[in-house]
């Protein structure tokens, strides 16, 4: 009897523990350029989760230009979690197939952005053209490399930091559209993704400077080596806030809420803020950010909401079919 | 026939050659076109295809061998050879049955189908892929349903087996179709004459006289299955190591920089299709001989 119930015993803890060990599958959509920064991240997250319930979670990763990303989940795939490069592209999600509530944006600090980025310069070794700021991007003789507005996250930050220098530089929303109209007349190609257009500048070396995310930029440096390119860093630029979302309606039915949740909140941890800082974004943690100041050069930045009253209002009037940005590329 | 051409031949002013030659331009002619057709050639076709096997090389083997062990290579590569393994197939029992139908009877409509079938050649890959984004997504006509039972299509396999198919169709129907044509259905009617069923007719006869062309079709439609980029892209998802075939990896591993492992998945591609080639030239020849 004793040995029976022995046997029951071990048996039910093993099928409890063969039933709580379980292995997980997480996808999570992102943009261009985290490719390295996940890759780093999904490791650390699933030693974190395998820790603290024993179970393993395997991270998918799927990258491209982060409109086309957000398109992709409004057709269906799979999505437990998005990280794209702005808030607008996450709100598609919401407009366009209720993926996710309307107030996704407030689940998380700092509005569901976890680390932030800023747009710097990429130019040559020895900065032939003398790039310095902005200005220098609209003077005749100059080519500039950018993405396309429409489908890169990365491109509209590019726009934003143009717009919002010019607007505060001569003072009207007018002279900021001739402004940003100028930079665009330099454009000789307009690639989909960020990640397409740092390839056309640095492989196929089209271009005097190709404006990008700052961690894009560095991590060009890294990986061809600081006697190549410099980074210029303009004297003011936009605070780029990729944002983070649960795919709600996914995650519900996959039923992986829980672990999807966790992943982002995780970003926001020490070992989170760690690995960004890592892979060149700038950490939203104090002590994060102090401990790697000198990898992130000081200048003033400015926010969408104080310049153009939140993304769904930029993304209303420049973006839009018709939009300002349509005006400006079609005359 | 040729006892006119010669004849014609021999009434022009030419110089008493011992072989007669295909043209009677000067030697400078000839000489500045064939420059020019082998300088096309190695700069379009063979300098490519040299770069590729050069840059996938520049580390040396061990790099380039240690490039296919990554398991998102090895899951584009399985996922590329499955496609192939299902699409092929598909196609060749579709190419059969529409060359048959079309070469051999008569029947109201017959323009229309064979003008059909060409469709997938006439439209763009990203639109083949599109439509299935169309009838498939999540706003598409079934997305909803499917997705409320767990079926998935696009952005997973079978929406990439289903855009490969969809642009690899016409390859082999498209082959056979003016071979059966030529051919007529004498041998069918005689067949059945004897007494043969129809089944028999077609193992018996129609298949022997169409084989070589068919073998041919099937290479084709291999290569493309296996080369297809636009229309995979748009239906793929691009999740790493399930959705991306070896042309999506390859841009993949292009865009972060990776060139040697990029080059040398390319090259295995090339590879393939070289395969592809020599496998085709040799059902060429063995075909001029067993008519010769």
């Amino acid at each position: 009897m004793k040995l029976k119930s022995l046997l029951l015993t071990s048996l039910a803890l093993a099928l409890a523990t063969g039933a709580t060990a379980k292995t997980i599958e997480l996808l999570n959509v992102s943009y261009d350029p985290t490719r390295e920064f996940y890759v780093e991240y999904n490791k650390v997250f699933a030693a974190y989760w395998k820790a603290k319930t024993g179970d393993e979670v395997i991270v998918k990763q799927s990258h491209g230009g982060s409109g086309k990303q957000a398109r992709a989940v409004v057709d269906g795939l799979q999505a437990d979690v998005v990280t794209l490069a702005l808030a607008a592209d996450v709100d598609a999600l919401y407009a366009n197939a209720k993926l996710v509530p309307e107030g996704w944006q407030k689940r998380l600090p700092n509005n569901s952005a976890p680390y932030t980025s800023t747009i710097v310069f990429l130019v040559r070794k020895g900065n032939p053209k003398g790039i310095k700021d902005w200005d220098d991007l609209v003077k005749p003789g100059v080519s500039v490399i950018t993405p396309n507005p429409k489908t890169s996250g990365g491109a509209r930050w590019n726009y934003l930091g143009a717009w919002g220098y010019a607007l505060r530089k001569y003072g009207s929303e007018a002279a900021a559209q001739e402004f940003v109209g100028k930079l665009y007349k330099n454009v000789p190609v307009l690639d989909s993704g960020a990640r397409g257009s740092t390839t056309t500048f640095v492989q196929r070396e089209i271009g005097d400077v190709a404006i990008s995310w700052e961690n894009e930029a560095y991590l060009v440096l890294k990986e061809f080596g600081a006697d190549k390119f410099e980074i210029v860093v303009p004297s003011v630029s936009v605070l780029a806030e990729p944002t983070v979302s649960v795919v709600d309606k996914v995650a519900r039915k996959k039923g992986t809420e829980a672990v999807a949740k966790a992943y982002l909140d995780y970003l926001y941890s020490n070992e989170g803020q760690n690995v960004a800082a890592r892979n060149f974004y700038r950490p939203r943690n104090a002590a994060v950010a102090v401990k790697y100041a000198a990898n992130f050069a000081k200048l003033d930045l400015f926010t969408v909401d104080e310049v153009f009253g939140g993304w769904t209002k930029a993304q209303k009037t420049h973006f839009a079919d018709g939009g300002v940005f349509d005006q400006i590329y079609s005359k | 026939m040729a006892a006119s051409v010669t004849s014609t031949l021999s009434t022009l002013p030419t110089p008493s050659s011992t072989a007669p030659r295909a043209t009677h331009d000067a030697r400078w002619v000839r000489w500045t076109l064939t420059t020019i057709a082998l300088l096309f050639l190695g700069f379009f076709l063979v300098l490519p295809l040299v770069a590729v096997f050069a840059e996938a090389l520049r580390h040396g083997l061990r790099a380039y061998l240690a490039s296919f062990s990554d398991p998102d290579a090895l899951a584009s590569i399985k996922l590329t050879l499955l496609t192939a393994a299902i699409a092929v197939p598909a196609n060749l029992v579709f190419g059969i049955s529409a060359a048959w139908l079309i070469a051999k009877f008569n029947f109201r409509g017959k323009s229309v189908l064979t003008t059909l079938i060409d469709l997938p050649f006439a439209v763009s890959p990203v639109i083949s892929g599109l439509i299935y984004v169309l009838v498939f997504g999540l706003q598409g006509w079934f997305g909803g349903w499917l997705i409320e039972h767990n079926l998935k299509v696009i952005f997973a396999v079978p929406g990439i087996v289903l855009a490969t198919t969809f642009v690899t169709f016409p390859i082999i129907a498209r082959e056979l179709i003016p071979l059966m044509q030529a051919q007529g259905s004498d041998e069918e009617y005689a067949a059945i004459t004897l007494g043969a069923n129809g089944w028999q007719t077609f193992w018996r006869v129609t298949l022997p006289n169409i084989k070589w062309g068919l073998l041919y079709g099937v290479i084709l439609c291999n290569a493309r299955a296996m080369g297809e980029f636009g229309a995979v892209s748009v239906v793929s998802g691009h999740i790493r190591g399930e959705t991306n075939t070896m042309p999506l990896h390859v841009e993949i591993l292009y865009n972060e920089y990776n060139f040697v492992a990029a080059f040398a998945v390319a090259s295995l591609l090339a590879l393939l299709a070289i395969v592809t080639l020599v496998l085709k030239s040799l059902v060429e020849w063995r075909h001029a001989r067993s008519r010769a």
